[in-house]
């Protein structure tokens, strides 16, 4: 479903701040997969989602997503095939637009917009159906202005958003992380329960090693722009925190120097 | 002050008349300035575009809707230079405006071929003129409600509400696929074409067209919006009543600057006047905020499902 050959991607290239964020970096999604990418700061974990989402250029290797080749489009014209979720809660949505004119712009990704109504009686019944299943009294508020809901409330509908349309690739870009631990939780169960019932193949990054192995049917670590450790399936299911440590000290040659990873 | 007051109120429907066709101007502006979050000082330069092209047109005898319609077009025209040195070209938006409306400057001139155009209205049908007042407003009246009218479907269609994104958060607008680059040129074009078609109404209305004219512009049309703004802020939730209330900043801006001229103060201040004027109501949201405001009543929040989601 996602395909990344050999991508590589310096910041700052020729300076005393290079940073080389991919490093020769590939790797290969099926369909119906559901990745949790964990690793340090400045792995290369957020340069990688935002490599697949087009956000900048790639310096050399190609991305394809359902077998087509779009390292050359642009981040609008790549957005039909992905769905995104950041983990500032309000870079996701619009917050001067109602949450039913959110909606219609996610449900026209990829879509020609043209000059007939944004929201017609049939979309608001839709929007309000998919929004009782977030269960947080959403539906009745169609006409309320984004910005005036809370973080948790706005990466829910976000998530809704993303998940439109049956995106081919869903990124999840630690979209947890700026949530109090309850709210946190409620979205991450969303975000599982929308991924399985959409069967929708998935990349989450997140900082919380536990939830990494909670979700998802496979993990990857990156360290220095490179993925590290990559297991699956049954071995995946019997992963402890204490085996994802060991694996990062030996195989990153360096302390997991990350207390969010330990505590969260 | 009898005397005061009757020239006050012998200027008051010229300055309506006015006022309006600058409301025209500022919905113009609001559409960067609002709606696309851009502040675009092309508008000095597009408005006059529009005095130009029309005062050209009709002073060759060309029909006066025509005349409007090629105004507003070379308003658009100004307006996608604009965008394009915005988005293709990176330039800064302040900086992209100016380098528009000071190449606008030769531009015009080149349009008119000489520094101004008498456009005696005994001469020229035109639609609007000062000498008839009450048919200006009546004119200007109807052109502003059908204006708002075709804007407030263009943004709530799919393209105008896309449009609305970009302005609002271009990285979510990009995420779901709009195209942020073209929707900011095509927004400027709509926005610096209203101008141009304000400015091809005060060409007729004040009968002429002068290479200074337009000089400030972008200022009256911020004043207007703030107007607005300031005084219907607590009605004007409908995007129609908020373009209805910037119509209104404008009228209100003219009347303050009538009363001002009504004062015999010295004309040579007026510029300064009115960037006082501008000041002090781009001030007086930011004092309602910093000196005036009463603080929240603390609603008590009662344990229940969707308050936890609050936290």
């Amino acid at each position: 479903m996602l395909e990344l050959k050999n991508i590589t991607k310096v910041f700052n290239a020729g300076t005393i701040n290079e940073k080389v964020a991919l490093n020769n970096l590939s790797l290969t999604l099926n369909e119906g997969d559901f990745v949790t990418v964990i690793g340090g700061n400045g792995a290369g974990k957020s340069t990688m989602l935002n490599a697949v989402a087009g956000t900048y250029p790639v310096d050399a290797g190609s991305i394809l997503i359902g077998g087509q080749d779009v390292t050359r489009l642009s981040e609008h014209r790549r957005a039909k095939f992905i769905g995104r979720v950041f983990q500032d809660p309000m870079i996701g949505t619009a917050a001067d637009m109602c949450i039913d004119e959110n909606m219609s712009l996610a449900m026209l990704r990829g879509k020609r917009r043209g000059l007939s109504w944004a929201i017609s009686n049939k979309d608001r019944e839709l929007y309000r159906e998919m929004l009782s299943q977030l269960d947080l009294g959403l539906e009745n508020r169609l006409t309320t202005k984004v910005g005036l809901l809370s973080g948790g409330q706005r990466q829910a509908i976000t998530l809704l958003m993303a998940s439109m349309n049956h995106p081919q690739i869903l990124l999840l870009d630690e979209h947890t992380a700026a949530l109090d631990p309850k709210t946190a939780a409620k979205v991450l169960a969303l975000s599982d329960k929308i991924i399985s019932e959409e069967g929708l193949t998935a990349m989450m990054v997140t900082h919380n090693m536990k939830d990494a192995i909670a979700h998802g049917n496979r993990l990857i670590m990156m360290n220095e722009g490179k993925i590290i450790f990559d297991v699956s399936g049954e071995e995946k299911k019997k992963l402890t925190v204490e085996d994802l440590m060991d694996a990062f000290a030996k195989l990153g040659g360096t302390e997991f120097a990350n207390d969010r990873a330990l505590l969260g | 002050m009898v005397n005061w007051l009757n020239i006050w109120l012998t200027a008051m429907p010229g300055a309506v008349a006015q006022g309006m066709i600058w409301g025209i101007m500022a919905i113009g502006v609001y559409i960067t300035f609002k709606v696309l979050d851009v502040a675009d000082l092309t508008v000095d330069g597009s408005i006059c575009t529009g005095m130009a092209v029309c005062a050209v047109l009709i002073s060759k005898g060309c029909n006066v809707w025509l005349a409007m319609l090629a105004a507003t077009l070379s308003g658009m025209l100004a307006g996608t230079l604009t965008g394009i040195f915005l988005t293709f070209m990176g330039i800064k938006p302040i900086l992209a405006g100016i380098l528009t409306q000071l190449s606008l400057w030769s531009i015009n001139l080149k349009i008119m071929g000489k520094a101004n155009i008498a456009l005696p209205s005994r001469n020229f049908p035109l639609l609007i003129s000062s000498l008839e007042k009450p048919r200006a407003i009546a004119i200007v009246a109807i052109i502003a409600v059908a204006l708002i009218c075709i804007l407030y479907w263009f943004f709530g269609t799919r393209f105008g509400t896309a449009m609305r994104a970009t302005g609002c958060n271009e990285k979510m607008s990009r995420a779901q696929g709009i195209n942020t680059g073209m929707h900011c040129i095509f927004g400027l074009a709509l926005s610096n074409g209203l101008v141009a078609l304000a400015g091809s109404l005060l060409a007729q209305y004040s009968g002429k067209a002068d290479i200074n004219d337009g000089r400030g512009a972008i200022v009256i049309g911020l004043a207007a919006i703030i107007i607005g703004e300031a005084i219907f802020s607590r009605i004007a939730k409908n995007f129609i009543v908020r373009l209805l209330s910037v119509m209104f900043g404008g009228v209100i801006y003219y009347l303050v600057y009538q009363t001002v001229i009504c004062l015999k103060i010295d004309t040579d201040l007026l510029k300064m006047l009115s960037a006082i004027v501008v000041a002090i109501f781009l001030a007086i949201p930011y004092w309602k905020k910093t000196y005036f405001s009463k603080p929240k009543q603390i609603k008590t929040a009662p344990v229940g499902k969707e308050e936890s989601e609050d936290a």
